[in-house]
């Protein structure tokens, strides 16, 4: 077999674990309570009775490995399960948000991916020069921005003051693809602030890497133009490196798409965890911290086979 | 006479420095250099490391590395291309200069196939057709000596050995037909059985196509096979110029007298005592448990005598240190120390026993901690062995430090502050502090110069004579063996393929590998590569 | 240290840093009232009496953001402290001991960063009482985590350098090798990364105080200002946007004096040039 395959097979694999790992400790995490979730919802004046009820049928009786069990193979099959707080099935709620949550993401991801690997090739042509300088010192400064201040001063000059976009973003089946993105933009700009300034400075430093490889030389002894010697030489050897960053940021996203939700009221999946996290509702915390995890897990999984398949030494081996 | 193809007029080449801390300046890395070549000349450019060779040989392109400044002229083909613009040089680089590199692995592109590569600056600058060019290359190989060379094009550079691809950057270099190509140290990255056959696929190829060439090396010997000519360069400026014959025979300045005769130290081989201060009997060690890395190992090194073990990478004779060490514990066999037995892995001996077996290494600048004094770091091994501190542990540091022929400024001193020379004798006075029977040398001189390193040879010897101690004296440079050893341990594969005292061991007849291994060092003579090769055939399926 | 070489740029980021670590430390001095007071009326803007209004409550906006700049810097910096020792401890350990602890180790972090470090906070902490030592664990734990990879790839990088191998040799312990071998080479990256986590940490606690999980009413860190205030936005009241705008402007001033840091490679002493 092939050893591209086997790797990329390896990988995969190690990856399923991971994601049953993390499920493992995503359950344990939430049944860290020393007392129960019964008590929780019912609140300190429950009878023992109603208490007693409530944990036969929420299955709290059982162990909690078999509790694990009951709820995973739940999970494989689809069935996230009900939130305790109003009844709902939680696929079916998450469904709907989900897409939303991949809306906002993908979107934002259209932006800053060409923005970054853009800005990073400018910062390697103009290296060490005011163009390099600038662009190093603005990502600098927006990485140390937290979403909710380039949020609000968003919402505030842009949204209040200027009435160009909606400071609100709801979204929902009613509406075109103009005015869907007319409702994203701004949270969209916010996350494509956090997103750019990571994903600039790792393109900037693995194209750098590239550039200063003795191959580069080389070609430039042979009367290449600087053109030529970036499209012939350096281009194929970058891909990977900034595959992989950009793979890694996406991944980043997943994240900073829950603090972004809240700020803008966006029905997604991170305001949907939100929510229910303040009310201490279990079930839904668990399904949609699965459920992101997978996201991260999956990502960082493509960002590893992309390098295995780049790799010449890999795909021609001796 | 026709007129020169390169004529370099008072080159100097400049950098402008940017410590972290403090203000720029400028420094000078090459003064006022002037040489010419003719059409179909060979020239070789001889000089240690920072001489300035690399860059002197760069300048025939208008190339200079990391923002260095050229002045002065160079003219060639009669134009004076350090005025030359940008779109000038592109036209003369590839095309009427090449270039081969030190390390072939490093120069190709690990995502294109080698033929692209190779044709590309004969294609790009419109010299042939891509398919004439290709065609050229594979003569090239072929000519060059690589194994089949219909077909190596297509493959990639990791899949290809690291002399076969300094052949193959050479064919690249001939394949625009070029007038001069700049030769950059192209085989000191390879074995010295490797050497030979890529030393002579060059020289036969310069032959066979009238080019010229700047032949860049530190190493006297083989510049000497191939050039008409060297000039001697050290620190940047010129030392002396003239044909091979007379840079050889006849040196006129004091340095090229230096040069020439290194390694000519003259060292009574002694006579093995009773007991041997160190027994390896039957070592057999592998790592992982799979694939063997010693077979079978065993040798003696008695009391204040050199056991120099030589052979090329792969060879053993680091791993052997390393299980003699107990870094690496050995599968079978054992190891006598002092006439008692030595436990096999490191945790398990007793301080003394650690004591008494000190190690030195091949790079000074990583063997001693870069935050740690030279006061500290010769002061430690007294503390830690013989609690020796204050004043007492003073005075035998100085004491120490005039035995390298050092002295009591450079207590104070941090290792980033000394020479290359220096930071090895420091590691030197670290293990004297100890009181050691045996001292293990792994490659001690391997990363000096010359001088340097027969400045430390000498010093090594003095010392042995003074305080009696053993070495292990491990190297590739048969050369240095020459000179110090006592008794000789080849090593090949894992094993060891002659063991004795020295004369016996350089004494024929020999074994197949130690033959390959002797005749393959360079000597100082005029046409002593064609003797060998005549003694050989050039194998395609060698390296 | 000579004043004349320090870059601008790092010269800034000390003197902010050096203002919010003296509000935080004389917090309980000098506020101009108290931070939970009632002294005004609601969002009032900027006035002689209260130099940057009021918040949502009609408290002083300012004696707030000084409370806030305490309890910010004080929880980001313990659970900072905590998360290196931690993390550089047991990085550094599995470097020099290798092997099967290595492996555990290394492989249990692996799973922790599996998860997103928010995501896995607010799992947590859904379940958790909300008191402040469980926040700062909280957030320690799941930090320590990319505190431990960095100190250990450190400490591999310098492990396998030869003058550790003759430490070895020469029969030198563990705890020499570690704390006089290793330590003092791995000072420069370790410190710039100190920086660098406690900026994470601001900002991570500031995220979780927002979302409603951190730092409890009526004690507010600054993410916890920007919550209570965060209504008024749409109204044109900017008071949100105050408290963001400091936590900015801590995390770029240490991230600037983190930056040069770095810079400064000439730890060898009297490197040359």
């Amino acid at each position: 077999m092939h050893p591209i395959v086997k790797l990329v097979a390896q990988r995969i694999a190690l990856g399923l674990l991971l994601l049953l790992a993390a499920s493992v400790l995503i359950f344990v995490g939430t049944q860290i309570l020393p007392g129960d979730v019964a008590q929780s919802i019912l609140g300190q004046s429950a009878t023992p009775e109603a208490l007693a009820n409530l944990r036969r049928d929420l299955g709290l009786n059982d162990p909690a490995y078999v509790r694990y069990f009951k709820w995973l193979s739940g999970v494989v099959q689809g069935d996230l399960g009900v939130a305790l707080s109003n009844g709902q099935n939680i696929a079916e709620a998450m469904g709907k948000r989900l897409g939303n949550t991949m809306f906002l993401a993908t979107w934002a991801a259209i932006f800053s991916v060409p923005l970054a690997v853009t800005l990073g090739l400018v910062s390697v042509r103009y290296r060490n020069r005011w163009p390099d300088k600038l662009i190093s010192g603005l990502s600098l400064a927006s990485i140390s921005l937290p979403e909710f201040f380039t949020g609000y001063v968003l919402i505030y000059f842009v949204s209040v003051k200027l009435r160009w976009f909606p400071s609100v973003s709801i979204v929902n089946d009613g509406m075109s693809m103009l005015e869907k993105l007319n409702a994203i933009a701004l949270p969209v700009a916010v996350l494509t602030m956090v997103v750019l300034a990571h994903m600039m400075r790792m393109t900037r430093a693995a194209i750098l890497n590239v550039m200063q490889s003795a191959y580069i030389e080389t070609a430039e002894l042979k009367g290449l133009t600087l053109f030529n010697v970036i499209r012939k030489h350096a281009f194929p050897n970058s891909i990977a490196p900034i595959v992989n960053v950009v793979m890694l940021n996406l991944a980043y996203l997943v994240v900073g798409v829950v603090v972004v939700e809240v700020i803008f009221v966006y029905p997604g999946m991170g305001q949907y965890l939100v929510d229910h996290v303040s009310k201490r509702d279990v079930p839904v915390v668990q399904a949609t911290g699965i459920v992101f995890a997978a996201v991260y897990i999956g990502l960082n999984i493509v960002a590893d086979i992309v390098s295995i398949v780049a790799n010449p030494r890999l795909r021609h081996p001796k | 006479m026709s007129d020169p193809l390169v004529d370099i007029k008072n080159l100097k080449i400049e950098a402008t420095v940017i410590p972290p801390d403090g203000k720029p300046f400028d420094l000078t890395i090459v003064h006022d250099v002037s040489l010419t070549l003719a059409p179909g000349q060979v020239m070789g450019l001889i000089g240690e490391s920072g001489a300035g060779k690399s860059t002197v040989g760069l300048s025939a392109m208008c190339y200079g590395r990391g923002g260095l400044r050229l002045s002065g002229q160079v003219f060639v083909n009669g134009r004076d291309i350090l005025k030359s613009k940008d779109a000038d040089l592109r036209k003369l680089r590839g095309k009427e200069v090449t270039y081969v590199s030190q390390s072939a692995a490093a120069s190709f592109n690990p995502a294109i196939k080698l033929m692209d590569q190779v044709v590309e600056a004969t294609v790009l600058h419109g010299i042939s057709s891509r398919s004439d060019a290709e065609q050229r290359a594979i003569g090239l190989f072929r000519s060059l000596g690589l194994p089949d060379p219909e077909n190596i094009g297509n493959r990639f550079p990791h899949q290809v050995s690291g002399g076969q691809l300094q052949r193959v950057m050479t064919a690249m270099a001939l394949c625009p037909k070029p007038d001069l190509i700049v030769f950059d140290e192209p085989t000191t990255a390879l074995d010295v059985t490797t050497q030979i056959d890529v030393l002579a696929a060059i020289k036969n190829a310069i032959h066979e196509t009238g080019v010229a060439a700047l032949y860049i090396t530190h190493d006297l010997a083989v510049v000497a096979q191939v050039s008409d000519e060297i000039l001697v360069l050290r620190h940047g400026k010129m030392i002396e110029h003239g044909s091979v014959k007379q840079i050889i025979e006849a040196p006129k300045e004091d340095y090229t007298k230096a040069l020439v005769s290194v390694h000519i130290i003259k060292h009574e081989e002694k006579v093995p005592s009773e007991h041997p201060v160190l027994k390896v009997d039957n070592i057999t060690a592998s790592y992982g448990g799979s694939v063997e890395v010693l077979s079978d190992v065993s040798v003696e090194i008695h009391p204040g005598q050199t056991l120099a073990v030589v052979g090329e990478s792969g060879s053993g004779k680091s791993t052997l240190a390393r299980v003699i060490t107990g870094l690496l514990p050995p599968s079978k066999g054992n190891i006598t120390f002092n006439d008692a037995e030595l436990p096999k892995s490191l945790p398990e001996r007793s301080i003394d026993e650690l004591r008494e077996l000190q190690m030195i290494y091949q790079m000074a600048d990583v063997a001693m901690n870069p935050r740690q004094t030279v006061g500290t770091i010769i002061g430690r091994p007294l503390t830690l062995y013989f609690n020796i501190r204050g004043e007492k542990k003073r005075k035998r540091i100085v004491e120490l430090l005039d035995q390298i022929e050092m002295g009591e400024t450079y207590i104070d001193r941090y290792p980033a502050e000394l020479s290359g020379g220096q930071k090895q004798r420091v590691c030197i006075a670290r293990c004297l502090a100890a009181k050691p029977k045996l001292i293990i040398c792994d490659e001690v001189t391997s990363a000096l110069d010359p001088l340097v390193a027969d400045g430390i040879l000498k010093l090594l010897l003095d010392l042995q004579k003074v305080e009696d101690v053993a070495y292990l004296f491990i190297t590739h440079d048969l050369a240095t063996v020459k000179a110090i050893a006592d008794s000789i341990a080849v090593m090949y594969q894992g094993r060891v393929a002659r063991y004795g005292p020295k004369s016996q061991v350089l004494a024929p007849p020999f074994d197949d590998y130690t033959d390959l291994l002797l005749s393959s060092v360079p000597e100082l003579k005029l046409g002593w590569l064609e003797s060998v090769i005549a003694h050989r055939k050039m194998e395609s399926a060698g390296n | 240290m000579n004043f004349q070489r320090i870059p601008i740029s790092a010269l800034i980021g000390l003197i902010l840093t050096g203002v919010f670590v003296f509000m935080a430390i004389f917090a309980p001095w000098i506020t101009p009232y108290g931070a939970a007071e009632i002294v005004g009326d609601v969002w009032e803007p900027a006035s002689a009496r209260f130099w940057i209004g009021t918040d949502n409550l009609g408290r002083d906006l300012l004696s707030r953001m000084i409370q806030g700049a305490r309890i910010t810097i004080f929880i980001a910096a313990a659970a900072t402290m905590m998360s290196f020792t931690m993390g550089a401890l047991l990085g550094f350990s599995a470097a020099v001991i290798g092997g099967w602890t290595d492996q555990t180790m290394s492989r249990g972090v692996d799973l922790l960063m599996s998860i997103p470090t928010l995501i896995f906070a607010l799992v947590v902490l859904s379940v958790l009482p909300s008191t402040l030592l469980t926040l700062i664990l909280v957030m320690a734990v799941l930090d320590s985590t990319r505190v431990y990879r960095l100190s250990r790839a450190v400490a591999v990088d310098i492990n396998v350098m030869d003058y550790v191998e003759a430490a070895r040799l020469r029969g030198e312990r563990i705890q020499w090798i570690i704390f006089r071998e290793i330590l003092p080479n791995a000072l420069t990256p370790l410190v710039a990364e100190f920086g660098l986590r406690f900026i994470f940490m601001v900002l991570f606690l500031s995220s979780l105080s927002f979302l409603g999980l951190g730092v409890q009413p009526p004690d507010a860190d600054w993410g916890g200002i920007v919550k209570e205030n965060k209504d008024g936005i749409i109204f044109g009241i900017p008071a949100a946007l105050i408290p963001a705008a400091a936590i900015s402007a801590l995390a770029i001033s240490v991230n600037l004096v983190a930056d040069w840091i770095l810079n400064r490679t000439s730890d060898l002493k009297g490197g040359r040039g």
